[in-house]
C-alpha cells in the first residue's frame, strides 16, 4: 500500500496534496528524462567511431605508414609505435619514481614533512591541466635540445602520470593488512625484507591498477605530446627525434581537407578508444575485491 | 631487545647483523620523494624562467591588452582569458543540472538497480574517452547543428548581443557544449558521493511527516549535501579550464573580443596547444606566461573546490 501524504505536513503555499503528488511525479519524470539524455550523445559518438573507423579497420592500418596529403593507401602503424615507445618511456620515469615515493611515505614515515610535501605535490600535479605537461616539457626537454623528440613527449606524459601510480601505490600499500608487517618483523625481518617480500608482493595487484589506468590515461592524451614529441611521417628510429602518436594524429587529420585521411583520423579513433577502454576495464579487473 | 635473543642460534645473529646495516633502501625511496618535490619546483621554476622575458617586458599589460599578433610582438590575453571563463562557465551552466540530475537518479531508487549500473557505466565511460575524440565528434556532430541552428537563433534573437550574427560552427557554444559532456563525470561522481552520506535518519524523519520523496529531495537531501554539490560543481569548472584538445578543435581559436555566444573565441590552453609548436622567440616566451596565468587559474579554482569538498565531509561527518 502506497503511504499518503499526510495533511499536516502542508507547504507554506497550502498546496493539495494532489498538486503536490503531481509535481512529484513530474521531477521524477524530468530527472529520469535528462539522466537518459546524457546517453544521447554517447551513444552517438561511438556509433560514429565505430561505423567510420571499422570500414578501414585492416591489417594493413597497423603496419603501414600515413599517405602523403591527398594519396589513400596506407594506415598509422608509425604512431602507433609512436604511442607505445612515449607511454614506455613515461612509465619508465614515473613508476620508480612513484612507487619508491609511495614507500616512502606509507612505509617509512607516514607522518614527516617529507611525507606531508609530497602528498601535496602529488595532489597538486593531479589538478595541473595535461597542457602544463607539455610546456614544462618544452621549456626543460625540446628548448635545450633544440630537438622535439619522443623523450620530450615521454617526460610531458611521466610528469601527468606520476600523481596517479604515487597515490594508487599509496593507496595499494594502505590496502596491506599490519599483521603482515608485524608477522615479518616477528619472524626477524628487516624493514627493507618486509617492504620487498611481503608488502609490495601483497600490494602488486593494487599497484599493477594504478600503473594500468596511467597506461590509459597517457595513451589517450594529446596535449602533452602536441608540440614535444610534434609529429612524424616515418617510422620512429631514435627518441631524439619528431614522433607520431595516435592521438596527434587524430587531431592533425582531422582538420585535413582530405576524405581519406579524415577516415584514417576516425580508425584511429576506433582504436584509440577500445585501446583505452580495455585498459581501463582490464584494470578495474585486476584490483582484487580483498584490496577493495 | 638485543640481549633476549643473543644466544639463540645462528640466525637470530645474522638477523642483528641485518638489522644493524643501513637501510640503502630507505635512501633510494627517500631520495625519490625529494625527486618528487624538486620536480614540483623545477616544473614552475622552469615555466617562470621561460615566461621571465616576456612578464619583463608586457608586465601586466599582457593581462590587459587585448591584441594578439606575434608578427607585431603584441601580446596580450585578455579576450583569451575571457574566453575561457565563458566556455567553462557555460559548460558549468549545461552540466550542473545534467550532472545533478544522474547524481540523484544514482543515489535514488527511481529505477530497478540494473538499470542504475547502466547510466553509471556510462557516465564512467565519458571520463575514458579521450578528449581528442570529443574533438573528432564535435567537428562532424556538434559543429553543423550549432552552425544550423545557430543560423535560426540569430535570425530570430539576433538583437540580443549573445545571439548576435553570424552564426559560425566554430564558436564558444560548440565548445562549450562538449566541455559540458567532459566535465559530466566529475560532477556526477562528486555530487553524488556527497548525497549517499547524507544519512538515512534524516529522510526518514521527512517522510514521517509526510513529505512526497521530491518534498525530500529538494528541502532536506539537497541541503544537506549542497556543499559537496558545490565543490563538485567548482572543481569540475576547474577542469573545464584547463581541457584543451576537444576545445582547441572546436572554438575557432579567435582572438577578437565577441559578446555573441556564437562566434568563435579562444581559451588559454587552445592557444598553448595551437602556437607552441610552431613559435619562436619573445612569442615563446609570452606564450610561458599564458601557461602560468592557466596554472594561477586553475589552482586557485582547485584549491577553492578542495577547501570546500573538506568543510562538506566534515560538516557530514558531524551528522552520523
Amino acid at each position: 500500500m502506497k503511504p499518503k501524504p499526510l495533511h499536516f505536513f502542508s507547504s507554506p503555499k497550502g498546496e493539495t496534496s494532489f498538486f503536490r503528488l503531481l509535481r512529484n511525479r513530474f521531477l521524477t519524470g524530468l530527472c529520469i528524462a535528462l539522466s537518459l539524455l546524457t546517453l544521447v550523445p554517447l551513444i552517438s559518438i561511438v556509433i560514429l567511431v565505430i561505423r567510420n573507423g571499422l570500414p578501414l579497420l585492416s591489417m594493413n592500418l597497423f603496419s603501414q605508414l600515413p599517405p602523403a596529403p591527398g594519396l589513400e593507401g596506407g594506415g598509422f602503424g608509425n604512431a602507433i609505435m609512436g604511442t607505445l615507445v612515449m607511454v614506455g618511456i613515461s612509465l619508465l620515469l614515473a613508476v620508480p619514481l612513484g612507487v619508491f615515493s609511495a614507500v616512502y611515505i606509507n612505509e617509512y614515515a607516514p607522518v614527516s614533512p617529507v611525507s606531508s610535501a609530497v602528498r601535496f605535490v602529488a595532489k597538486l600535479l593531479t589538478g595541473i591541466p595535461s597542457i602544463i605537461c607539455g610546456v614544462f616539457a618544452f621549456a626543460a626537454v625540446v628548448m635545450t635540445s633544440h630537438h622535439f623528440s619522443a623523450i620530450a613527449g615521454g617526460v610531458a606524459l611521466a610528469i601527468l602520470i606520476l600523481p596517479i601510480i604515487l597515490l594508487t601505490t599509496e593507496q595499494a600499500l594502505m590496502g596491506v593488512s599490519s599483521a603482515y608487517r608485524e608477522a615479518s618483523f616477528g619472524v626477524g625481518a628487516t624493514a627493507f625484507q618486509t617492504i620487498w617480500r611481503i608488502v609490495l608482493p601483497d600490494a602488486m595487484p593494487a599497484i599493477m591498477t594504478g600503473v594500468m589506468l596511467a597506461v590509459s590515461r597517457a595513451a589517450g592524451e594529446t596535449a602533452p605530446v602536441l608540440f614535444t614529441a610534434l609529429f612524424s611521417q616515418n617510422w620512429i628510429t631514435s627518441v631524439l627525434e619528431p614522433t607520431a602518436s595516435l592521438s596527434v594524429l587524430i587531431y592533425n587529420f582531422a582538420s585535413l581537407p582530405y576524405a581519406y585521411h579524415i577516415k584514417l583520423a576516425w580508425s584511429a579513433s576506433l582504436v584509440l578508444v577500445t585501446v583505452v577502454t580495455m585498459t581501463n576495464i582490464l584494470a578495474q579487473l585486476i584490483f582484487s575485491p580483498k584490496h577493495r | 631487545m638485543g640481549g633476549h635473543f643473543s644466544n639463540t642460534g645462528a640466525l637470530s645473529t645474522l638477523t642483528q647483523e641485518y638489522r644493524r646495516r643501513p637501510d640503502f633502501f630507505r635512501g633510494a625511496c627517500l631520495f625519490a620523494c625529494i625527486l618528487t618535490v624538486l620536480l614540483l619546483v623545477f616544473i614552475f621554476g622552469e615555466i617562470l624562467l621561460k615566461a621571465w622575458p616576456a612578464i619583463h617586458k608586457f608586465g601586466f599589460g599582457f593581462i590587459t591588452g587585448t591584441q594578439w599578433s606575434p608578427n607585431r610582438e603584441v601580446f596580450g590575453v585578455l579576450p583569451v582569458l575571457i574566453g575561457t571563463i565563458a566556455s567553462s562557465f557555460l559548460a558549468l551552466l549545461v552540466a550542473l543540472p545534467l550532472g545533478l540530475a544522474i547524481a540523484l537518479f544514482l543515489s535514488e531508487d527511481f529505477l530497478p538497480d540494473p538499470l542504475r549500473q547502466v547510466i553509471r557505466f556510462v557516465v564512467e565511460l565519458l571520463a575514458a574517452i579521450p578528449s581528442v575524440v570529443y574533438g573528432l565528434w564535435g567537428i562532424f556532430v556538434v559543429i553543423p547543428l550549432v552552425q544550423q541552428y545557430g543560423t535560426i537563433l540569430s535570425a530570430h534573437f539576433g538583437f540580443l548581443p549573445l545571439l548576435a550574427g553570424p552564426a559560425y560552427g566554430n564558436s564558444l557554444l560548440t565548445a562549450s557544449l562538449v566541455l559540458a559532456l567532459m566535465v559530466l563525470p566529475t560532477i556526477t561522481a562528486i555530487s553524488r558521493s556527497s548525497l549517499v552520506v547524507v544519512p538515512y535518519s534524516l529522510r526518514e524523519g521527512s517522510y514521517a511527516l509526510g513529505a512526497t520523496r521530491w518534498e525530500t529531495i529538494l528541502r532536506v537531501i539537497l541541503p544537506t549535501a549542497a556543499p559537496g554539490i558545490v565543490a563538485s560543481a567548482i572543481l569540475a569548472f576547474g577542469r573545464a579550464m584547463g581541457e584543451t584538445m576537444a576545445v582547441a578543435m572546436l572554438i575557432g581559436n579567435s582572438q577578437r573580443l565577441s559578446w555573441s555566444l556564437l562566434s568563435p573565441s579562444n581559451t588559454l590552453s587552445a592557444l598553448l596547444a595551437n602556437q607552441f609548436a610552431e613559435a619562436d622567440g619573445i612569442q615563446i616566451s609570452a606564450l610561458m606566461y599564458a601557461a602560468l596565468l592557466l596554472v594561477a587559474l586553475t589552482l586557485v579554482v582547485n584549491l577553492a573546490g578542495e577547501m570546500v569538498l573538506r568543510q562538506t565531509q566534515r560538516a557530514t561527518a558531524g551528522l552520523r
